[in-house]
């Protein structure tokens, strides 16, 4: 589905991403792990379109998508999450589904006809919302939110976008230690329904070993290992690298 | 909402009684009066216009008058040198094309940025304009301006008539029509996705561009569609007015329709229209009762800014929601 080939981003002397290759599969939950500065962010950065590589290609469903812009990617279907949650503070939280949905329908344009007109489409952002059990939040603006809503909402917009491929950026970092596995199931659920390949950029293992089908790990951007999440655990580089224990 | 949903909302009812009163003002106010209103009503739709761009987009343009110029000088020239054409069914339409124009050239260059840099260069442009306006003399009247006769309307000549009975008469009503019709136009315009996604571009660029919205596009349809409002409001005040001048286009006027949208308050819909008509009986009776007019309107600004950070609009909008609470909760 999602194919990176020999792709390269430096900052001046730093090197986020450094000639990575890697591949997802269809319906595939796929974790990055690493350090800070590992280059994991600036990698999903690169396949959302927020930044542009200096080389190297990103290739989704067999098309070349290394320099097109973001809407391009979004009608493809490569949609993404943030790590500092990233919403529209003055709406709704459904209307923050809403806007979504009429970007993903080619319907933003259409500039006479109240929103709410389009029954079908707050139909949907509702489903939406009740898949991530937020829909009697609806009513509310993010403000009114815990940082676990905040961090599902975020999701659930992404979601909205029919995405293909979700690109998730610390799904968790900000929730309260008790909620994160409650976020993560319910992200998990709907995502595992619609059968979207993910990619989880996350820090905390257990989540990691606990959702991943299969966990990259990178470090001063490069890929270093690569595989199931108790085998990659194991690696003695990424013990030393990654958790520092040098056995 | 449909036509039965609007009847039942208290807002559109609040409108529509609003819109019934309004047409029995010329029979209560005085000519006078009636002609400060009538510029207060072609500034609410240049507020309804700007605030699409500030309050919506969140951009705050500093050359607004630029595209007022463009409507009120497409009448005035049509006037000079096309005066077959000066009937308000082609005068209309030629000042929305015109004004469309000029806002796609100049917004074209302006939304490339946001923030300062989009307010300064909005600033800039204008004043280029000011400056072709106020030099090109023989064609456009320089500092002097340009006259603006009585139009006809569907072949009805005003000739013979002075301004003031047509100001009180047909020309009251065909403003109040434009009025109703920019209203409700700018009201489907915010409430749509079209609307929805200037918001969404207002609160979170970032998230926006990565849900799928062309950024820098959807803030030059904005800009193209606010620049458009402002210049039909020009063209509805040039009759009003009878003449117009350059200094239309200068930052100074700008600054006036910055002025009257945050007196209103632009996060709300209806703060810009509260918003013009206040300024222009405030700013007649400071400049009426006072050489110093001005310090009268730097005052309010800053009582505005530091009291009424919503505009008065705003600031009863809010005292009505706590009136509200206040009710549900007894």
């Amino acid at each position: 589905m999602l194919t990176i080939d020999n792709l390269k981003k430096h900052f001046g002397s730093v090197k986020a991403v450094d000639h990575v290759n890697l591949e997802i599969k269809e319906g595939e939950i796929v974790s990055i792990i690493g350090t800070n500065g590992a280059g994991k962010t600036t990698l999903v950065n690169l396949i959302s379109g927020y930044i542009k590589p200096d080389s190297g290609r990103i290739l989704f469903l067999d098309k070349d998508i290394t320099y097109a812009p973001p809407y391009v990617r979004i009608k493809l279907g490569v949609g993404r999450s943030f790590q500092l949650i990233q919403l529209f503070t003055n709406s709704t939280v459904l209307d923050n589904v809403r806007i979504a949905l009429f970007s993903k329908y080619g319907m933003i344009r259409r500039g006479l006809l109240p929103a709410d007109r389009y029954s079908s489409v707050t139909d949907e952002a509702i489903k939406i919302l009740d898949s991530f059990s937020m829909s009697d939040k609806k009513n509310l603006t993010p403000k009114g939110l815990s940082e676990g809503d905040l961090k599902i909402l975020d999701i659930a917009i992404a979601f909205a976008l029919k995405s293909k491929l979700l690109l998730l950026d610390e799904p968790t970092s900000g929730v309260a230690t008790n909620d994160k596995f409650k976020v993560m199931d319910s992200i998990v659920k709907a995502i595992k329904k619609e059968g979207i390949s993910t990619l989880i950029i996350e820090h905390d293992m257990d989540i990691v070993s606990g959702y991943s089908d299969r966990v990259i790990v990178m470090h001063e951007g490069k890929v270093i290992a690569e595989g199931k999440p108790n085998e990659v655990m194991e690696n003695k580089e990424v013990k030393a690298t990654v958790f520092g224990i040098v056995s | 909402m449909g036509l039965t949903g609007m009847v039942k909302n208290p807002r559109w009812i609040v409108y529509s009684l609003i819109f019934i009163a309004l047409l029995f003002i010329p029979r209560i106010l005085s000519i006078h009066d009636l002609m400060l209103f009538e510029y207060g009503i072609t500034f609410a739709i240049v507020g309804l216009g700007f605030n699409l761009l500030l309050g919506y987009t969140g951009l705050l343009s500093f050359g607004h008058g630029a595209y007022f110029a463009a409507g009120a000088y497409t009448i005035a020239m049509i006037s000079k040198y096309f005066p077959q054409a000066y009937s308000l069914e082609i005068l209309i339409p030629a000042a929305l094309f015109f004004s469309m124009v000029l806002s796609i050239i100049f917004g074209f260059v302006c939304v490339r940025h946001t923030k300062i840099f989009f307010s300064i260069l909005a600033l800039s442009l204008s004043m280029l304009l000011f400056a072709l306006l106020f030099k090109l003399y023989h064609i456009t009247g320089g500092s002097d301006g340009l006259r603006v006769p009585l139009p006809t309307l569907l072949g009805m000549s005003f000739k013979g008539i002075r301004r003031p009975e047509f100001l009180s008469g047909t020309y009251y009503y065909f403003l109040l029509g434009m009025f109703s019709v920019s209203f409700l136009v700018m009201k489907g315009i915010v409430s749509s996705p079209f609307g929805k996604a200037l918001q969404a571009i207002r609160d979170n660029e970032v998230r926006a561009e990565l849900i799928g919205i062309r950024v820098r596009r959807y803030r030059l349809y904005a800009f193209v569609i606010s620049g458009m409002f402002v210049g039909l409001g020009g063209a509805l005040w040039t009759f009003v007015n009878g003449h117009v001048t350059a200094d239309l286009s200068h930052w100074v006027f700008s600054g006036e329709i910055v002025y009257m949208t945050l007196l209103g308050g632009f996060g709300i819909f209806e703060g810009p229209i509260v918003g013009a008509i206040i300024f222009t009986y405030l700013k007649l009776y400071a400049m009426g009762n006072t050489q110093y007019w001005m310090f009268v309107i730097g005052g309010t600004l800053i009582v505005l800014v530091l009291l009424l950070p919503n505009g008065i609009a705003g600031a009863f909008a809010g005292l009505w929601t706590k009136i509200k609470k206040v009710i549900e909760e007894t």
